[in-house]
């Protein structure tokens, strides 16, 4: 991902998002498209909240020494050290981090000031799929024509209860977080309450004075949602993605401000309960980062037959919650000449415009680092990089923080490649065979490189590029569901067979992906994949004709069967 | 027509030209001869397929094309399809955008057999307008809808508001400015755009005086109501009325009031006829006591009527092309309190005519109690006007905008005839006199299609299956 990244329109923004309304554009237009799934670690930043945090982890420090009396996890070498490794954060990158470390037999402490499970399973992925399993059901039960086709009579039309729903999702959260939890503490690794900071080389600071020592550090201390100036979050009716799956309620208009991953998944969940939505996007075209054959296709399928319409290429300069029986109101300006173009008054306004990283109060400064608008700079193996862009030893960052790939499981992937560099096995992380996911209705998946970005890198290498497309109305299991609406992408080379990316909008798209992130991750070409047997009738078959369709002049490697 | 339906392409001269229809005095829509431009066309992809949508141009403006070459890909109901041109020329002009919907045979782009006729061509796309039914409103539209209200729309709206209207509190939306903006829901701004409906005549009843899509539907019962003799009503309807006093409009007449002056943008004329209806009051008589009633058996007449003249049942609506629409919908003007709305019979030549007095009757009833649902009175192809129960003995009807032709029915009378025996007689007579757009609809096409009716209504065997 590397390389995708530093390719990308996506990844520059990354890195000048955070000042100026010029930066803003490419902000808002493409973190945005990652961060639903951007689930690492988040700690409140607020002050009460920390004091609050301290105070809990004063009282339980009691029981940390118990905890950590009964651990079975790997007893530190040489014992010069409390722990062989110390995860600030207990994300899903965190998680995975620690899972792997028992596994290689370190003695591993985790530190959360927040909640087990971080963004993801708090307030992102998790209670979305909970919401999205909803307005999936309504939307199918809603459409009259898809149900007459199937035979099925909806004698008195769908509806739905909010509170239920709402519950629905945080019990869902709140069961996702008991897994993880009991996952490391069944393992023994110890789970330590407080706001975690780092004090000096291989020392951390957790609660209010509890200081461990540590061989090795990871910072997984993630994201929270970035909110550009000018725009007034109240938690009512302007909310971030973190307040919007409490579903407090659903507005009958409400403008979600970026079209990417999150505005587009909430724009599914919302449109299908009831709402309509305004999208306000920063860029002259919704979705910007997908392919753009996607994106196409996308607003064909999930914007254009919707109660939804959108202003592209303006900025929301300010916007101001509702209150004294005034709606929300919204002021567009254009994003290239500034002036103003347009008020908005609206029930409610989703503010979707990508994630910040939380690496506030992590005592960098006292390790020489410095943070680059917010993000910590690591090199391609995740050590951490001080003010001169020199390796800092023992300090490692994953996931949202690093800003590299903000994905829950690119985290995950992150953290686990670090812990085979510190048990002595170099690992680097192919970001590239990273897939993502858009659960909408249907889903977008995607892995590698987008039809410019490869061409740009077919330019840059001298290599040709082609590209082949399958149909989901040629899929028999999709046309038995009623769901013939779809495409799926490959981009490749034909000299080599070398799969550059997939893309996929239809039924199951995010499950179907792997496929292909695998084969890249394994290096597998098309000529060898092309001969591998799919089950018939499934939806895997999109993705196996794409593989045969595409063009490839080399021969497989090696009889498929011996 | 076959040709014109296959082909995408076809040039602007022959596509209104109808092989069935010589009627030499038919004034001929050429007014647009633009010999070396030619208008590209939404091809039929499958015998099934209305309309189509334009999945992308592989081609953009200003590109060269040659024959053979593919443009556009259009989704059908079946498959996506790549259309090729049969000419070679520039792609100078596109009329539907990419996602945008368009009927069969109505004109997608214009492509110029030189580069020197680009301009000409793309003055001539602005002049026909976004005909075609965009599915998505860009925003920009949406802001023009928002900013320009047509000249003689604002004053009526802000009347409307005044007035109190249907409870309407436009005037109070802190982004409406006192009506001099409108603030529509996403969904509203999409229905108006394809209800064809200007948001600026509709009263907002959604949170703080918005407009949101019940109002847009609202404003459609009232834009259904298509005949002249419906406005006269209205002024019969008040009671107390204080004389000398000027009264702003109510939605409802509002509405009216603009879609009586649009009609005067489609030029119609008039054919009459008169068909004695002795066999069909027999018939009536007959079949009375289950339930059938004369609004029915009229209904039905003219539907397999139409039937058999597919072009009196077509509509033009953006003056470039036509559609022959594929289901026979006959609208029948009802009085209703404050106004008049048209409910549709639906597959009027399907439904056989017991059913169809039936729901003629549920019709009627919900009509009463103001709870048809759009598509019980937006649906029509064919509206029916019938005033012979107030001893009307003829008329003339204003053509409802969107539809192709509305008949005039007055009342049967005893009438003295002559027969080609020379003989005298007396017979049971009535008028009907059929307004229809003569775009598409040319004087031959009434005649025959009135022939066909009075056949049909002068032996009514068939009414009854």
């Amino acid at each position: 991902m590397n390389s995708l990244i530093s390719t990308s329109h996506i990844s520059s923004s990354n890195y000048h998002a955070f000042e100026s309304q010029t930066s803003l554009t490419v902000f808002r237009s493409s973190p945005s498209l990652w961060s639903l799934r951007f689930c690492g670690l988040r700690q409140e930043a607020v002050q009460f909240f920390q004091l609050k945090n301290r105070l809990v982890s004063g009282a339980l420090k009691k029981r940390r020494h118990y905890v950590s009396a009964a651990a079975s996890n790997g007893s530190p070498s040489k014992r010069k050290f409390d722990y062989d490794l110390v995860i600030i954060g207990a994300g899903v990158g965190g998680h995975g981090a620690a899972l792997h470390a028992v596994e290689k037999g370190l003695k591993t402490a985790i530190i959360e000031g927040d909640v087990i499970g971080g963004t993801c399973v708090n307030r992102g992925c998790v209670p979305s799929k909970a919401l999205l399993a909803v307005s999936g059901r309504m939307r199918e039960l809603q459409d009259e024509h898809h149900m007459k086709a199937l035979g099925i009579q909806v004698v008195s039309g769908a509806g739905y209860d909010r509170q239920a729903v709402a519950d629905h999702a945080s019990n869902l959260a709140s069961k996702i977080r008991n897994n993880l939890t009991n996952s490391m503490k069944a393992l023994g690794v110890d789970i330590l309450t407080g706001f975690g900071s780092i004090v000096g080389p291989q020392k951390v600071k957790y609660g209010v004075d509890n200081v461990i020592t540590a061989k090795d550090i990871i910072i997984a201390t993630g994201s929270v949602p970035f909110v550009p100036k000018g725009i007034e979050v109240d938690g009512k009716t302007v909310v971030t993605s973190d307040h919007a799956l409490k579903l407090e309620f659903v507005p009958d208009w409400i403008a979600i401000v970026g079209s990417g991953y999150i505005g587009l998944e909430f724009s599914d969940v919302y449109t299908a309960l009831g709402s309509e939505v305004t999208f306000i996007e920063a860029l002259d075209q919704l979705m910007p980062g997908f392919d753009p054959e996607i994106s196409k296709l996308a607003q064909r399928v999930l914007i254009n037959p919707r109660k939804i319409d959108y202003h592209t290429g303006v900025f929301a300069s300010k916007i101001t919650p509702a209150k004294d029986g005034k709606p929300v109101i919204i002021e567009l300006i254009d994003a290239k000449t500034k002036e103003l173009k347009e008020t908005l008054e609206v029930d409610a306004a989703l503010i979707a415009t990508g994630r910040a990283p939380f690496t506030k109060g992590l005592g960098l400064e006292n390790i020489n680092v410095e943070t680059q608008r917010g993000f910590v700079p690591v090199d391609e193996r995740m050590r951490v990089l001080d003010a001169k862009g020199n390796m800092v030893p023992h300090v490692y960052c994953i996931g949202d923080a690093n800003g590299k790939l903000m994905l829950a499981h690119a985290a995950s992937a992150q953290g686990i490649s670090v812990v085979e560099q510190v048990t002595g096995k170099d690992h680097v992380l192919n970001h590239l065979s990273v897939p993502a996911a858009c659960f909408t209705h249907p889903e977008i998946s995607m892995v590698g490189l987008t039809e410019p970005q490869a061409k740009e890198k077919a330019k840059k290498e001298k290599f040709k590029i082609s590209v082949a497309k399958t149909s989901f109305k040629a899929n028999t299991k999709a046309l038995a569901e009623n769901e013939g609406e779809g495409l799926a992408k490959l981009i490749y080379r034909p000299d080599t067979g070398e799969i550059l990316g997939v893309h996929i909008l239809g039924l199951h798209a995010a499950d179907l992906i792997h496929e292909a992130s695998n084969a890249m991750a394994l290096g597998t070409g098309i000529q060898d994949i092309k001969f591998a047997v799919h089950a018939h009738p499934t939806l895997s078959e999109v993705l196996d004709e794409l593989f045969k369709s595409a063009q490839v002049n080399v021969d497989e490697r090696k009889p498929v069967a011996v | 027509m076959s040709q014109l339906l296959n082909s995408s392409f076809t040039p602007t001269t022959t596509t209104l030209r109808r092989t069935s229809l010589t009627q030499p005095t038919s004034i001929r829509k050429c007014t647009q001869v633009q010999a070396k431009i030619r208008e590209i066309f939404m091809p039929a992809l499958s015998s099934t397929m209305t309309e189509g949508k334009i999945v992308n141009w592989i081609q953009s403006e200003g590109d060269k094309l040659s024959k053979g070459q593919s443009v556009v890909v259009v989704e059908s109901d079946k498959a996506d399809m790549e259309v090729e041109t049969f000419y070679d020329g520039y792609l100078a002009a596109i009329m539907v955008d990419e996602g945008s919907v368009a009927p069969v045979g109505s004109a997608i782009a214009l492509l110029a057999e030189s580069e020197d006729e680009i301009p000409l061509a793309v003055s001539q796309a602005q002049k026909q307008g976004a005909g075609a039914s965009a599915e998505t409103p860009p925003p920009s539209d949406a802001g023009a809808v928002v900013t320009a209200p047509a000249p003689v729309a604002a004053p009526a709206a802000v009347k409307t508001a005044a007035g109190g209207g249907t409870g309407g509190t436009m005037s109070t939306h802190p982004a409406s400015e006192g009506g001099k903006r409108v603030v529509a829901s996403p969904y509203a701004k999409k229905l108006a755009k394809e209800l064809n409906v200007d948001l600026s005549f509709v009263v907002g009843t959604g949170p703080l005086g918005r407009i949101v899509a019940k109002d847009v539907e609202a404003a459609v019962v009232a834009a259904a109501v298509g005949g002249g003799e419906k406005v006269s009503k209205e002024s019969g309807v008040t009671g107390g009325v204080e004389l000398g006093s000027v009264v702003p409009f109510t939605t409802m007449q509002g509405a009216v009031s603009k879609n009586m002056v649009e009609s005067l943008g489609v030029p119609t004329f008039r054919v009459g006829y008169t068909i004695t209806t002795d066999a069909l009051d027999a018939l009536y008589k007959k079949i009375k006591s289950k339930g059938v009633t004369m609004t029915a058996l009229l209904a039905k007449a003219t539907a397999l009527a139409l039937a058999k003249h597919p072009v009196v049942n077509s509509s033009c609506r953006d003056g470039k092309s036509f559609t022959y629409n594929s289901n026979i919908n006959i609208a029948v003007a009802v009085a209703i309190e404050g106004g008049l709305i048209t409910p549709v019979l639906q597959n009027a030549d399907k439904v056989d005519i017991y059913s169809l007095s039936r729901k003629w009757k549920e019709l009627v009833d919900k009509a009463r109690a103001k709870q048809l649902q759009p598509q019980e009175y937006t649906t029509g192809t064919f509206t029916l006007s019938n005033l012979g129960m107030f001893g009307v003995d003829r008329f003339d009807a204003i053509l409802p905008p969107g539809t192709g032709a509305i008949m005039a029915v007055g009342a049967s009378v005893p009438t003295v005839v002559a027969t080609k025996d020379g003989r005298i007689g007396m017979k049971n007579q009535m008028q009907v006199n059929v307004t229809a757009d003569h775009r598409v609809i040319y004087g031959a096409d009434l005649a025959q299609f009135l022939q066909t009716l009075a056949k049909i209504i002068e032996d009514p065997k068939d009414l009854t299956f």
